[in-house]
């Protein structure tokens, strides 16, 4: 991490106020405050934040404010940020079905790790995932904390189409697809959960940034049913609000 | 009410506004109108708000009926718009009846325009915006392109709209579209990743728009551009008009259907007034990169504000000077202008 931030110029409407030039706890923590006291300013000055790994993008109207004073009004919200208390990260549980038809791949990971399907799966299980940023397609999540013990390489020739809901395993990372789409990751398993609901305005994913994800197995029966649940629009994703370090 | 029925929808023609705003933190593109300034002008042409939707036609071919009596413009790049088989005007509003053939049938200059209705297009809004996002979708008409037979509607009250007939851009504001382009920028956010070689032939050499370019982006030919040290950066946001350098060497600009994050380094930004222009570049068309300051590029923004509030303003000195005459039973909406 830096001792200050590093205001970059991308154009003459974005600023990029770079916190440093790693992936880390720390790192994230400061962007995570940021991006929370920036959304509070009120007035149309600011039009945008995405917050990233390490920087957030600042998107401002230059007919309302110089890039010079967007930048002296964040450097004094940085200096402030010591004091401020995160709001208690969520943990949102995800139930997966693992292998079959629905995880292609998860034969191959196991094999590759010298491990059975069963213990790819209870190491998948075993840890929460932080959130770090949503980009690439709609609700994807880059997630952090994933096992050495179940790292897969990418395959050599990416599937056309991964459906919606398939988990996974690209190198030493975890991940999901919240929409059909062309993908070179091993598909381990699917959630019958939606992450991305472009219908709903208040709430289009079910991810952000900071929260925790904690992946569960379960039956295809189970999977069925809350599939069911969800077209009734009476299923309830389980979330625990818990105080973690960030 | 009804507006118009698609009888040949063309190469590409979408619903955009200008954008879904504040989505980007949950990496859903922003999208809408490739050129902002030309969506923005024909809204207030026909007497809109300016962020309210247009068809964006990109190439000749579009072809549609008009259903009901209404006010348009077609503003942006020069299609060969027609009424009737006659070419009627860019960058001004025109009444048109119903059972009218509006058409697009040559490339002249730039390569998308934009067709407005006074009263709006109705489809629904998703996420705050009317556009649409054809790798996620949804917005606009169905999430899709427009296709034939497609009916779009107007405003039920679009006749209030039609006093607003005859409003047009001054000729002095009309861009010009022809190759080569001169493109300004503003360098960064990475520009110190590259070489000062290659930063010199970045601002100097000619570009090629190549033939894989998209709403997305669009991919350049030309002279190679070398990294210092990779061409990977741990990914960040990517705003409009970024100019992403892979390892490969040749530039991408990222436009309306971009991804939000992204992991290249990025030499350069194209400013807010040139993305417009940039919109109007055809694969073979030529472009030469300028580096500006902010200071300068906030100073055309601002005269472009002017120019756009011109024309919401240009009405309120003409209104009266609009008459309806009717001949044989049939309404003519006219305008009586001063000769010069």
């Amino acid at each position: 991490m830096y001792p200050h931030a590093k205001y970059l110029l991308a154009g003459d409407q974005n600023i990029v106020v770079e916190i440093g030039n790693d992936i880390s706890i720390d790192i994230h923590k400061k962007v995570r405050g940021l991006f929370i006291a920036l959304t509070k300013i009120s007035g149309d000055e600011i039009i945008e934040v995405i917050p990233t790994y390490r920087s957030l993008l600042v998107h401002y109207n230059p007919l309302l404010i110089s890039s010079h004073e967007l930048i002296r009004k964040i450097k004094k919200i940085e200096e402030s940020l010591e004091d401020m208390e995160l709001p208690p990260a969520r943990v949102v549980k995800i139930p997966v079905l693992y292998g079959g038809e629905y995880g292609p791949d998860l034969e191959f990971v196991a094999q590759y790790n010298h491990l059975t399907p069963d213990e790819v799966i209870s190491i998948h299980c075993s840890r929460d995932y932080l959130v770090y940023m949503l980009g690439f397609t709609p609700g994807f999540c880059y997630l952090g904390g994933m096992s050495a013990e179940i790292a897969t390489p990418r395959l050599a020739e990416p599937r056309t189409n991964i459906p919606a809901g398939s988990v996974g395993i690209a190198g030493n990372q975890t991940g999901m697809y919240p929409i059909d789409s062309p993908g070179g990751w091993r598909i381990i398993g699917r959630t019958p959960v939606r992450l991305f609901t472009p219908e709903n305005e208040k709430q289009p994913v079910l991810m952000q940034a900071g929260d925790y994800i904690r992946y569960y197995p379960i039956t295809l029966e189970e999977y069925q049913f809350i599939q069911k649940a969800i077209e009734e629009n009476r299923y309830r994703i389980e979330v625990d609000s818990i105080k973690k370090e960030v | 009410m009804e507006f118009l029925k698609i009888i040949n929808p063309g190469v590409l023609s979408t619903i955009q506004d200008l954008g879904r705003k504040g989505y980007q933190q949950y990496g859903i593109p922003v999208s809408g109108a490739m050129d902002p300034f030309a969506l923005q002008a024909a809204n207030l042409l026909v007497g809109n708000q300016r962020d309210e939707a247009g068809i964006e036609i990109t190439y000749p071919g579009f072809e549609a009926e008009i259903l009901n009596d209404c006010i348009i413009a077609v503003t942006g790049g020069d299609l060969g718009a027609k009424i009737n088989g006659t070419y009627i005007p860019r960058w001004k509003s025109i009444y048109v009846t119903k059972g009218s053939r509006i058409s697009f049938d040559r490339l002249c200059e730039g390569c998308r325009c934009y067709l407005a209705v006074g009263g709006g297009i109705q489809v629904p809004s998703v996420l705050g915006s009317k556009s649409t996002y054809l790798r996620g979708g949804f917005g606009g008409y169905k999430g899709r392109k427009l296709q034939k037979d497609d009916v779009l509607y107007t405003s039920p009250d679009n006749a209030q709209y039609f006093k607003y007939a005859g409003r047009r851009l001054p000729v002095k504001d009309i861009p010009k579209y022809r190759s080569p382009f001169k493109i300004r920028v503003i360098l960064g956010p990475q520009h110190e990743h590259f070489t000062p070689e290659s930063i010199n032939t970045f601002l100097s050499e000619p570009y090629v728009v190549g033939e894989k370019s998209d709403r997305m982006g669009y991919r350049l030919e030309g002279p190679k551009l070398e990294h210092v040290a990779g061409a990977d950066i741990i990914s960040d946001g990517v705003p409009l008009g970024a100019i992403q350098v892979p390892g490969h060497g040749n530039p991408i600009i990222m436009l309306a259907d971009r991804q939000t994050t992204g992991g290249y380094t990025k030499i350069a930004t194209v400013i807010s007034v040139d993305i417009s222009l940039l919109a109007q570049c055809k694969p073979g068309d030529k472009i030469f990169f300028e580096e500006i300051s902010i200071e300068e590029a906030h100073q055309l923004l601002r005269y472009q504000e002017q120019v756009l509030k011109q024309i919401s303003e240009m009405v309120k000195l003409s209104e009266d000077r609009k008459f309806i005459i009717t001949v044989q039973g049939e309404k003519f909406y006219v305008t009586v202008e001063e000769w010069k």
